[in-house]
């Protein structure tokens, strides 16, 4: 008798939950308003959280100045954002609650690759675009021609970096200190390994930490040992600006190195003066006076009181790209939607001229900053474009197919950065990114 | 030789931040045998706390050493007051219930905590202000110190000193270990023990508030999730030295704290990449836990029927 | 109708609503009703929230072993079957064409599954060994530790994505996993009213008197322990394959903490209580999203930006309001319904004071003559 009952009540709960989920379903109305509905997914709570507050915080900006503007072909865009807890298993989730309940038309999402994987192929499934801002796998766009980027990918910005240790800065050995948690950093820790060692550099030494160790002189001392030319760190902001500052505590001034990860304003704080000597690869400098950098960054900080990271003006450029993608496709048809962000060329985007090859990965050339902290600026060094890139690896072959591009845009970057050496202020543009904890 | 003292220190600094949280821990298990998980947001709690002081208080623009003592009592103080309410609220009224509701209780209350940061700071990292100057110390060779290490180590020192001061030499002490030795002895006794538990509560809390603070000279980050890894550590360091005991805390943290560092600089040579750094505070535990089930300076009570 | 014939009809009425079901979840729908893939993906994690809740209430609602780490388990199974349907999945599907697609991928789902159940099982007995020597406290901070190595080591393993995450086919639909949901609460509940059942509750309720009675308190202890990690193996290989993608941030701690917390919410020692759990941690975050944004002047305030504190909340109060849980040690049923009818008002015994489950009441007087040694 037990039994039935069990079953009985297990039956019971079914139907309840399914009665919870339906009552919850019918929010929406479709796409038959006047709005444009645009999903967002970002960790908001999780460990990654202010990766994606900042990823909101740029689509956000952007929309409100569209709107402000009159919307895309008359129609307004109206935002829907939901938390992941940086879980990717909630990533997935989410992104079927603003597909199949929200009904969006197009999905901005996540900064780390692992979360856009899971959720990619929801999107994909459902034939909604989704422009992911900066996660930087190369694995994310493989997943069909519903995805896109806006950003680098590890291959190309690894190798960037062991192009200028080996060819400028001259560095026969090198050590790695990277983020075992972060497939970012692990993106980055394997291409510039491949192209360090190919360009005749030895790696030293390859250490890791996680974003919730309190201290990393551990690592550090160890590498100390080694006495590298160079240590690279393809890390984030809140844990290189200390990784800096206790290596010089340790009496290790050899440069470091590291990516658009370390690009915010928080990282003068973090690493004062231990910044002397550090390089970062980007994808160009914030400092460019360029109008619609500056005016982004006003309007950034008007709006949200901190100064925009890497992630919000990449965010922030993703939404803009959909924003013109719309305008183009005449619609949000979901396939001339598509067509319209794989067919993106030279946007003007505050992270640079924006190029999407037939990988839908953005191709940008990358520019190497030097951190000046006594000004709190960053300097231009150089500029690498993509091409070089491609003769390492075979998923970087995939930024060869848009060569003819690729010149044009580095030639106008180029320019932009030269002149934004000679101006100041902490900031940032850029970036890339994933990562996971 | 100068490496390895290097890595001492550096293990040993971690070491004293997990013995202080451990503190908390093992003193509030001592009296309620409660696993007080929101205690590692407790620190984070401190380190806000500290942070939103120096900043408020102006003490951010210029190191002095009275700023930073202003800070660090400041910030224990708030952190304590904070402690003895998330007590009064919630874990009195579970008192009484089976341990499973009192563990939840205390998730549930990490969690409340985290999340309430979440919301009201967002994740976004910040910079403590640098609130001594730090300058490093050459030992000998290579071997370097900062003065924030040394600031670590000294006010760890003088709390652990006071710590055991106000356990065993004043009346509030004697009531502590009257009330963990039994709980309802002590109340026949006349023994206010609600008021005992709640200064247990505000001690512990400002023991990992002065965590909070101390290291964020280290390691100027701080954000509203840096409470559960560390946090999960000392509690392991508790756990390790022996739990409800005082002087098995401090030896359990330094031990994790060294155990940690030393895997990080030599483990490569046994085969133990940097990247195990997480799972050898468990790995050790386990170990420790299988031949000692007390832990080390645990005593070893067999239960009779 | 003899018990077997009422089993069987159980079993096939179940089964029959379980096809609809997952029939309404595919494009087009059953009759032209469907169900989104958002409610589809909730309906599926309920399910396999049950076996992990229903598992872990083995060890702890049942046995009384304070076991924190279940996720775990749930890692090791979903990894060791992706690793397996990752490599050969598609080889053995090629090699069973000649039965057709669904059965052939039917039979990768099964290898999946006995090879993520096997696995766990050794790893709960690995773990389960030297673990269970030790009490309360001590076994529950090990047993998360264990946790946390298995997935520190799973996320160092790079082939099987370390930090990027697995990518893996998806053999497993909502037929499947209801049909296992339902199979781990059948056997558990099996396992409870059996022999074995009455030793392990013995063991929760007084393990001294239970090893002084003749029962081999070890043995019970890990065979429990075995089987709450094989099932929780199950439910994690149903998750890898029918999440398609796996990655070590999906079995951090709070992921234990999940877990306990259903078995908390709904009951200790109850096996619907343990369900009512499941569905209740997958459901309420997932409707606090519903919560409406209210205009405060020019600013709006997002009321689902709260909705994880308001979860905590809920947690807290319901622990304090309600220590036994919603269902305490009772499970639901008509005889549950039936039962106000029968005991006049007033007499049945409620709320924590008279109501206090036995096994609470055990553990307060273990708790009493702990602290009476203890110093």
């Amino acid at each position: 008798m037990t039994r039935v009952l069990l079953t009985i009540g297990l039956l019971t709960s079914i139907f309840c939950s399914f009665a919870c989920v339906q009552k919850g379903g019918n929010a929406t109305t479709g796409n038959t308003g006047d709005t444009i509905k645009v999903g967002v997914y970002a960790d908001l709570t999780g460990q990654t959280s202010s990766f994606g507050q900042s990823t909101k915080n740029g689509v956000e900006l952007a929309v409100e100045e569209i709107n402000a503007a009159g919307g895309v072909n008359g129609k307004k865009i109206e935002l829907i954002v939901e938390d992941d807890q940086g879980r990717p298993e909630q990533a997935k989730t989410v992104v079927s609650k603003l597909i199949s309940q929200d009904k969006v038309q197009a999905i901005i999402g996540e900064v780390a690759s692992t979360n856009s994987l899971a959720a990619a192929p929801v999107a994909q499934d459902a034939k909604i675009p989704m422009i992911t801002p900066s996660s930087t796998n190369p694995k994310v766009t493989e997943v069909g021609d519903y995805i896109s980027r806006v950003c680098f990918i590890d291959p190309f910005q690894g190798s960037v970096m062991a192009k200028f240790a080996a060819n400028t800065l001259k560095a026969k050995t090198a050590a790695i200190l990277g983020d075992v948690n972060s497939d970012y950093s692990k993106g980055l820790t394997q291409f510039f390994e491949e192209e360090f060692t190919r360009l005749g550099g030895k790696i030293v030494a390859k250490e890791a930490y996680t974003q919730s160790d309190p201290d990393f002189k551990g690592q550090l001392t160890k590498i100390r040992n080694l006495n590298p030319d160079v240590i690279y760190v393809p890390g984030y902001y809140g844990q290189v600006g200390i990784i800096a500052k206790q290596a010089r505590e340790l009496g290790m001034n050899m440069p470091l190195m590291g990516g658009d990860g370390w690009d915010s304003p928080e990282l003068w704080k973090l690493g004062g003066d231990a910044l002397k000597n550090t390089y970062i690869s980007n994808h160009y400098s914030a400092e460019n006076p360029a109008p619609e950098i500056q005016n982004f960054v006003k309007a950034y900080t008007a709006k949200f009181g901190v100064s925009p990271d890497s992630l919000a003006a990449l965010a922030y450029d993703a939404a803009k790209v959909l924003a013109d993608a719309i305008k183009r496709a005449g619609g949000t048809d979901s396939v001339k939607l598509k067509d319209a962000i794989n067919a993106t060329k030279n946007f003007a985007g505050v992270t640079g001229s924006i190029t999407l090859d037939a990988q839908r990965n953005a191709v940008k050339p990358a520019v190497v900053l030097e951190l000046d902290p006594a000004a709190g600026k960053f300097k231009f060094k150089e500029t690498i474009a993509p091409e070089g890139a491609a003769t390492s690896t075979t998923a970087a072959a995939n930024t060869n197919a848009s060569g003819a591009n690729v010149a044009n845009t580095s030639a106008t970057n180029m320019n932009a950065t030269a002149v934004s050496n000679a101006n100041a202020t902490t900031n940032s543009n850029t970036a890339t990114t994933n990562a996971t904890r | 030789m100068d490496t390895f003292v290097q890595q001492l220190i550096n293990g040993l600094t971690i070491g004293s931040i997990y013995a202080l949280i451990a503190l908390g821990y093992t003193m509030v298990y001592g009296i309620l045998r409660l696993i007080n998980f929101a205690h590692g947001d407790i620190y984070m709690v401190g380190a806000y706390a500290g942070f939103m002081l120096a900043v408020a208080l102006g003490f951010a623009s210029e190191p002095s050493a009275f700023g930073f003592v202003v800070t660090l009592v400041g910030a224990m103080a708030i952190a304590g007051v904070i402690g003895m309410a998330i007590e009064r609220f919630a874990y009195r009224p579970v008192r009484k219930y089976s341990k499973m509701t009192t563990l939840i209780t205390a998730i549930g209350m990490s969690l409340l905590i985290e999340y309430l940061f979440v919301f009201f700071f967002s994740g976004t990292p910040r910079s403590f202000p640098q609130l001594l100057p730090n300058e490093n110390i050459t030992l000998f060779g290579n071997a370097t110190i900062s003065t924030s290490q040394i600031l670590i180590f000294v006010v760890s020192i003088l709390l652990m000193v006071l710590l055991q001061y106000i356990i065993f030499k004043t009346k509030i002490g004697k009531a502590m270990r009257a009330v963990s030795f039994n709980i309802n002895s002590a109340k026949l006794m006349g023994i206010n023990t609600d008021f005992v538990i709640a200064f247990t509560f505000a001690l512990g809390s400002a023991l990992a508030a002065a965590a909070g603070v101390l290291t964020a000279q280290y390691n100027p980050k701080i954000e509203p999730l840096m409470g559960i890894m560390t946090g999960l550590k000392a509690f392991v360091a508790a756990v390790l030295g022996g739990i409800g005991n005082v002087p098995g805390a401090v030896l359990g943290g330094l031990l994790i704290g060294a155990a940690e560092t030393l895997v990080v600089g030599y483990g490569g040579y046994i085969g133990i990449p940097s990247t195990y750094r997480d799972a050898v505070a468990f790995a050790i535990l386990i170990l420790v836990l299988l031949i000692r089930p007390a832990g080390l300076l645990g005593s070893n009570v067999q239960e009779k029927v | 109708m003899s018990s077997w014939v009422k089993s069987l009809i159980t079993a096939v009425v179940l089964i029959a609503v379980l096809y609809v079901v997952n029939a309404m979840m595919s494009t087009g729908g059953f009759f032209g009703t469907g169900i989104d893939d958002y409610q589809a993906r909730l309906l599926v994690f309920i399910a396999i929230n049950i076996i992990l809740a229903t598992s872990l209430n083995l060890i702890n609602g049942f046995t009384g072993q304070f076991s924190i780490g279940h996720a775990g388990f749930m890692a090791v199974g979903a990894y060791s079957s992706a690793y397996f349907t990752v490599t050969y999945g598609k080889a053995i599907e090629a090699s069973l064409g000649s039965l057709g697609d669904t059965v052939a991928s039917s039979i990768v789902l099964l290898i999946a599954i006995a090879i993520g159940a096997v696995v766990a099982a050794v790893m709960g007995l690995i773990v389960g060994i030297p673990s269970l020597r030790l009490k309360g406290d001590y076994l529950a901070i090990v047993t998360l530790g264990f946790a946390e190595i298995i997935r520190i080591v799973i996320l160092n393993i790079d082939a099987v994505g370390g930090a990027t995450g697995l990518q893996v086919p998806g053999y497993a639909n909502f037929l499947w996993i209801g049909i296992f949901a339902i199979i781990t609460v059948v056997v558990i509940h099996n396992i409870v009213k059996s022999d074995t059942g009455r030793a392990l509750i013995s063991i929760r309720e007084d393990e001294l008197a239970a090893e002084a009675m003749g029962v081999n308190t070890t043995k019970y202890k890990v065979t429990s322990f075995v089987i709450g990690s094989s099932f929780a193996g199950i439910a994690g290989v149903l998750f890898a394959h029918y999440n398609k993608f796996l990655s070590t941030n999906d079995f951090q701690f709070i992921k234990s903490f999940e877990i306990i917390i259903m078995i908390v919410i709904g009951g200790m020692g109850s096996m619907t209580g343990a369900i009512l759990g499941a569905i209740i941690v997958t459901l309420l975050p997932e409707l606090l999203r519903q919560l409406p944004d209210i205009q405060v002047g020019a600013a709006t305030f997002k009321f689902a930006d709260l909705r994880l504190v308001i979860f905590a909340l809920i947690l807290i109060v319901t622990m304090i309001v309600r220590p036994q849980g919603i269902l305490g040690t009772r499970e639901f049923g008509l005889s549950w319904l039936k039962r106000p009818m029968r005991t006049p008002e007033g007499t049945e015994p409620t709320g924590s004071d008279e109501g206090t489950p036995i096994a609470q009441q055990a553990e307060a007087r273990r708790l009493e003559s702990e602290e009476d040694k203890d110093q």
